[in-house]
């Protein structure tokens, strides 16, 4: 019945993965996919606020009142979410602009909240620590895939480091819808079904 | 009842150590991320108008405080003097506040150059005042104590075609600037003197 604490890390990476398995979080998963980079970043930064939030709940868990619990994770999540702001403006200048509004949004994403009430409030801390490590890599994993398929078929090229690599060469066309919202949907979906595909054998 | 409390209490010390904790991150990272604007927002506009210069305008700043705030000047050095200086100022645009960096030449107090660094003009439209240097190059070489107004004002300045609002904006930051230049340059020579 109880899941070891690898087993806790290892199921945000395949059978829980956020965006694809859960369909949570879509919001960030569509809009900064446009590079790969963007994708990591905002991976991280979720990441970070996830690891972070699920070890102060769990280790509250005790002491918050059931009734005021979201009013508390709230309060955890956005202090969190503001220090990856502050570090990140001041440090990853450029990919903070880039990201933009998208990462004071973390706050509200469903991944980060859905982890504390569904996880966190309920187990110890070192799970809660596997856990938010395992959906946060797997969160990550999902934006970069993404990311790498939306960038490379958008616009020929893989940004890593902010240098962007030419993959295709000069002659290629690029389908620039995909980079666009609507490609983002009909990406998502494809992946959705190709996990399917997989997952189901 | 008990448990009413309990909630009040919890709540509010999280909600303070949470305060207590971004007080002290944002007063550790402030000097970090004031530089980062400076290099990636306002850097390219300050670049611009001082190009040329010898020193880091960036880096060779001085502030002054004034009734209205503080005031950051970047100085450029040329030829050994250091006689230039690019500041900023802010105009009202078509989509809100438009920041400006105007660059002027204290011996003469002419303007060598006017950038936009921040605005949220109509994309193709308005934001020509940024991407297209033709309109910010008409201050070139005016004199900054003067007031500025687009053509159709009755100025001379020439407005950006269907833009007029933002052109406007432009027109009374750089206006605006020259009242700030006019009270300020006695402080701002004597700050000059330390970057020879």
């Amino acid at each position: 019945m109880a899941k070891s604490i690898v087993q806790e890390f290892t199921k945000g990476l395949w059978e829980e993965i956020p965006p694809f398995r859960l369909v949570l979080g879509l919001c960030p998963v569509l809009a900064v996919t446009k590079t790969v980079e963007n994708g990591i970043g905002m991976g991280m930064a979720t990441t970070f606020v996830l690891v972070c939030s699920n070890i102060l709940v769990s280790s509250l868990r005790k002491v918050i009142p059931g009734k005021v619990r979201i009013a508390c994770f709230i309060i955890i999540i956005a202090t969190f979410v503001t220090v990856v702001e502050l570090v990140m403006q001041a440090y990853t200048y450029p990919l903070f602009l880039k990201l933009g509004i998208f990462i004071p949004l973390i706050v509200v994403n469903c991944v980060v909240l859905g982890r504390s009430e569904a996880f966190a409030f309920k187990n110890g801390v070192v799970r809660s620590l596997a856990d938010g490590l395992g959906i946060g890599i797997g969160f990550t994993l999902a934006l970069a895939s993404l990311g790498a398929v939306r960038e490379l078929f958008g616009n020929g090229t893989l940004t890593i480091w902010e240098t962007p690599i030419q993959i295709f060469g000069p002659s290629f066309q690029p389908f620039t819808f995909m980079v666009e919202a609507p490609g983002a949907f009909i990406c998502l979906g494809l992946m959705l079904c190709l996990m399917n595909l997989v997952g189901s054998k | 009842m008990r448990e009413m409390i309990k909630m009040v209490v919890v709540l509010t010390i999280l909600s303070s150590f949470s305060g207590g904790l971004l007080a002290a991150i944002r007063n550790s990272t402030k000097d970090k991320i004031e530089l980062q604007q400076l290099t990636f927002v306002k850097g390219p506009a300050i670049k611009s108008i001082l190009a040329g210069a010898s020193n880091d305008p960036i880096m060779d700043r001085f502030k002054i405080e004034h009734e209205g705030g503080t005031a950051s000047f970047y100085v450029g050095v040329f030829d050994g003097a250091a006689d230039r200086v690019a500041f900023e100022s802010a105009g009202k645009g078509f989509g809100g506040d438009l920041g400006l960096m105007v660059g002027v030449d204290i011996k003469d107090d002419k303007i060598i150059g006017v950038g936009v660094t921040t605005h949220s003009e109509t994309p193709g439209i308005g934001s020509k005042a940024k991407s297209d240097p033709s309109f910010t190059k008409q201050f070139e070489g005016m004199g900054l104590m003067d007031t500025f107004q687009v053509k159709t004002d009755g100025g001379q300045v020439d407005a950006i075609t269907g833009a007029t609002i933002t052109s406007r904006g432009v027109a009374f930051g750089v206006t605006q600037a020259g009242a700030l230049y006019k009270s300020l340059k006695p402080q701002i020579e004597a700050k000059l003197k330390d970057f020879k």
